[in-house]
């Protein structure tokens, strides 16, 4: 009886901050704001369900390890997804003068157009032989 | 030489278990095969982790993953708190620049994965000598302050990690 009560609590919880997030795509103004709403709130809203799935499965006598490897995956995945739009995005629209300075020698990676390449403390020399 | 065969034995252990998981059914066959996926992979990849940082401290990898996690949750609720309650024009949007003082790849990711998951900040850009990242705040009423707070909290951490 307690659990079924938490397992709801759980399907409610995780139901309401999805709807947030998508709620957040509508609203806020403009990429870089509304790219918070769905990395965020729909964490714990998946989060949630799946919290939910796995208390359903050890009651019911048949614990599944799925929700443990999608959260992984999720969590592996958001950040990656969201930086790959935020740069797209600064590619396209914002130039060096709307972001602020570096504070290093270097620009910002996505807008750096000079042929040097990028890290290069981190990225070993070419190989002898192989084009570059 | 085991460290020919096997180049990185936590991530053979870590692929091995995730063949189990995803068979969800321990069968001796699956397990055959999953420590063979995770002998082959980490000899196929090795190519991209040159000089992988080690784990120094694993009692404060484990508290940092338990402070990430208490942080998601703090963030989804200020975010949906922000996406309901404020008006738009009420928000104050940031660009942020953090200067690291991490310098392994590995590192620096971890903490642009933290940043992305944790209270209203997402991680955009990098500098192109990896030494800033630049974040974008959703609400920033004091941009020197969210600073502070991530270096504080998340990179002295992170530099004792990894050493």
């Amino acid at each position: 009886m307690v659990i079924d009560i938490l397992i709801s609590a759980l399907l409610v919880i995780g139901g309401v901050f999805g709807l947030v997030g998508s709620y957040g795509l509508v609203k806020l103004p403009d990429l870089m704001t509304r790219l918070h709403a769905p990395t965020k709130s729909s964490t714990l809203g998946v989060g949630g369900v799946l919290v939910a799935s796995m208390l359903m499965g050890i009651v019911a006598g048949d614990l599944s390890w799925h929700e443990l490897l999608i959260t992984l995956f999720l969590f592996l995945t958001a950040p990656i997804t969201c930086n790959f739009i935020a740069k797209a995005w600064i590619a396209r629209n914002l130039t060096p003068q709307d972001l602020p300075p570096t504070g290093t020698p270097r620009n910002w990676a996505t807008l750096d157009l000079t042929e040097e390449p990028v890290l290069p403390a981190l990225t070993p020399p070419g190989q002898p032989g192989r084009p570059s | 030489m085991p460290r020919k065969i096997l180049p990185h034995p936590g991530l053979t252990v870590l692929l091995t278990l995730t063949w189990l998981m995803l068979v969800n059914d321990f069968k001796w066959g699956s397990l055959v095969f999953g420590a063979f996926l995770g002998v082959i992979l980490p000899l196929l990849t090795a190519p991209y982790w040159p000089d992988r940082p080690r784990i120094r401290n694993w009692p404060a990898a484990v508290g940092y993953l338990g402070i990430v996690i208490w942080d998601i949750l703090k963030s989804n609720v200020s975010v949906a708190l922000i996406v309901l309650f404020r008006p738009r024009a009420g928000l104050r949007p940031a660009w942020i620049t953090i200067p690291l003082d991490l310098d392994t790849p590995e590192a620096i990711t971890v903490l642009a994965g933290t940043i992305t998951l944790t209270p209203g900040t997402v991680t955009a850009d990098l500098s192109a000598d990896g030494r800033a990242l630049l974040i974008h705040c959703l609400d920033a009423p004091d941009p020197d302050a969210v600073r502070d707070d991530i270096k504080a909290r998340y990179e002295t951490r992170l530099q004792r990690i990894f050493g």
